[in-house]
């Protein structure tokens, strides 16, 4: 397993208890549409995923990021820009 | 046709351009439907009444009703002051309508800068800037203080102005929780230390009426090396030993960078400003836009603005009214069943929490039928999911009118099933 894989799984892991509808989890799953989530599941969501990596991820790069994919990709490059 | 003036999504009213192309307005088809379903239902719209007659600060006529107003953020009452209407009138005649020009060309007049000086008394500081709007104040400063590789670490219920004016620049936006002193901390935290850094607060939340733990919050931005600006929009005149807000009352005068305020709600007028001790603040004078590329306020403005806000530095009973209006009216409408959005009456802001858009619309229609103007607020400008009657005391509000209001709230509360 690699360590994108593994941080995918991490990923899955916390939309869980926000992924009302059950949406299946692909790198091509979206936040807005596949899982519907307003600004206050988002802001939830994002302080569990920085908790959880111990990053940051800026308003700027949120507007970025629309599906669970590049969430994971954005994940891998802040730890490894931390490192 | 004082509330209907947006055409129905009759499709005989679409035009379409010319060569086949989108109609752009399309995007808001389902706003117009919502507004056309509200009207349908028999309700006064919430958001284009129009005030015929203005009797004082807290009254008003509308559709030939005299109305109570507990909506207006006139805080202080100082819209009617004679000696304000005075100096308005005086500037009027002597300097004319208008500057006609930007505050860097033409645009500054002596009742500017003499504007400018009450602030700087007013808050004890070494410089002050005057903006055309509140707005503009917040949207300058955000927009031009913090650069490319700088952070702006604000509050997530911040003003849309905050908002628009970080939008405005390019610095990386970190939010964090409403009020939550863990949060700042950690985002804080999670930065470059050697970054540039600007927190932004606020004293007053206007939507909901709670202040901010400033005293904490302060001294957690200092520890990270951020500067901080403090937002007293709701907290002027109000707040502190000499109004100055929040963050006087918090006693963080000194570790505050920058103070934003506006002439719309104590002062009585419009207008915004910053104020600071920063020894090179003045150079904002020429790289803030919405300073540089706009007109000054008309000569009556400042004139008001300054002689109003001369007269609040003594206004002492005056702030005592408004806290005894606004614990009045907090402990009233919690007696008789309305849910509020703060357990204690924490600025003249009193929000009635309630479930629906519907159920909100209804009350805010009994009110208005009856007599009573407040705000009727929902998403986006409140925190997602709220809806909202927000009422705002003024200091002119008689014990009798605080009376009346806690009468038509029971009984609009009671038609609209909202409490027993």
């Amino acid at each position: 397993m690699t360590d994108r894989d593994e941080t995918f799984d991490k990923v899955a892991e916390l939309i869980a208890p926000f992924n009302k509808k059950n949406a299946p989890l692909t790198d091509t799953t979206s936040f807005a549409g596949d899982l519907e989530w307003d600004s206050l599941v988002v802001m939830d969501f994002v302080a569990n995923i920085e908790d959880e990596f111990d990053i940051l991820i800026t308003m700027n790069m949120q507007a970025e990021i629309e599906t669970v994919g590049q969430l994971v990709n954005a994940i891998e490059q802040l730890r490894n820009e931390g490192e | 046709m004082t509330d209907a003036t947006i055409d129905s999504l009759d499709p005989a009213a679409h035009a379409a351009p010319a060569g086949g192309g989108k109609d752009l307005f399309s995007k808001f088809d389902a706003l117009i439907a919502e507004r056309d379903a509200l009207l349908a239902s028999g309700v006064r719209y919430p958001f284009g009444m129009v005030m015929e007659k203005v009797l004082s600060p807290t009254r008003a006529i509308i559709k030939g009703k005299e109305t109570i107003l507990l909506g207006t953020y006139n805080y202080m009452g100082m819209t009617f002051d004679p000696d304000v209407i005075a100096a308005g009138k005086k500037a009027l005649d002597e300097f004319g309508a208008g500057t006609t020009g930007s505050r860097v060309l033409n645009g500054t007049y002596q009742g500017h800068a003499e504007c400018e000086e009450a602030l700087k008394e007013f808050y004890g500081t070494r410089h002050a800037m005057v903006f055309s709007t509140g707005y503009q104040a917040n949207l300058g400063l955000m927009a031009t203080i913090a650069g490319k590789q700088d952070y702006v670490i604000l509050d997530a219920d911040s003003h849309a102005s905050i908002y628009d004016g970080c939008f405005m620049g390019d610095a990386q936006l970190v939010r964090f929780r409403h009020n939550s002193l863990e949060d700042l901390e950690k985002k804080l935290g999670r930065l470059p230390p050697e970054a540039g850094k600007l927190v932004v607060l606020e004293g007053v939340y206007s939507m909901l009426g709670d202040i901010a733990p400033l005293k904490e919050m302060v001294a957690i931005a200092k520890r990270y090396g951020a500067m901080i600006v403090v937002d007293e929009a709701h907290g002027m005149g109000f707040f502190g030993e000499n109004g100055r807000g929040v963050f006087e009352e918090a006693g963080v005068e000194a570790d505050v960078d920058f103070v934003v305020g506006t002439f719309s709600k104590s002062v009585g007028t419009v207008g915004g400003f910053i104020v600071s001790n920063h020894p090179k603040f003045e150079v904002l004078r020429l790289v803030t836009r919405p300073y540089v590329f706009t007109a000054s306020l008309p000569p009556s403005v400042v004139a008001t603005a300054a002689t109003s806000i001369r007269k609040l530095m003594h206004s002492g009973e005056k702030r005592a009214h408004l806290w005894k209006n606004s614990k009045r009216l907090h402990k009233g409408l919690t007696a008789l069943g309305f849910k509020l959005a703060t357990d204690t009456p924490q600025s003249a802001i009193i929000a009635v929490l309630l479930p629906d858009q519907d159920t909100t619309v209804r009350m805010w229609h009994t009110l208005i039928e009856m007599g009573l103007y407040v705000n009727m607020a929902r998403p986006p400008a409140t925190p997602v999911g709220t809806f909202l009657l927000r009422c705002s005391l003024c200091a002119d509000h008689t014990d009798e009118e605080v009376g009346e209001i806690l009468g038509m709230f029971e009984a609009a509360g009671k038609v609209c099933g909202v409490i027993a």
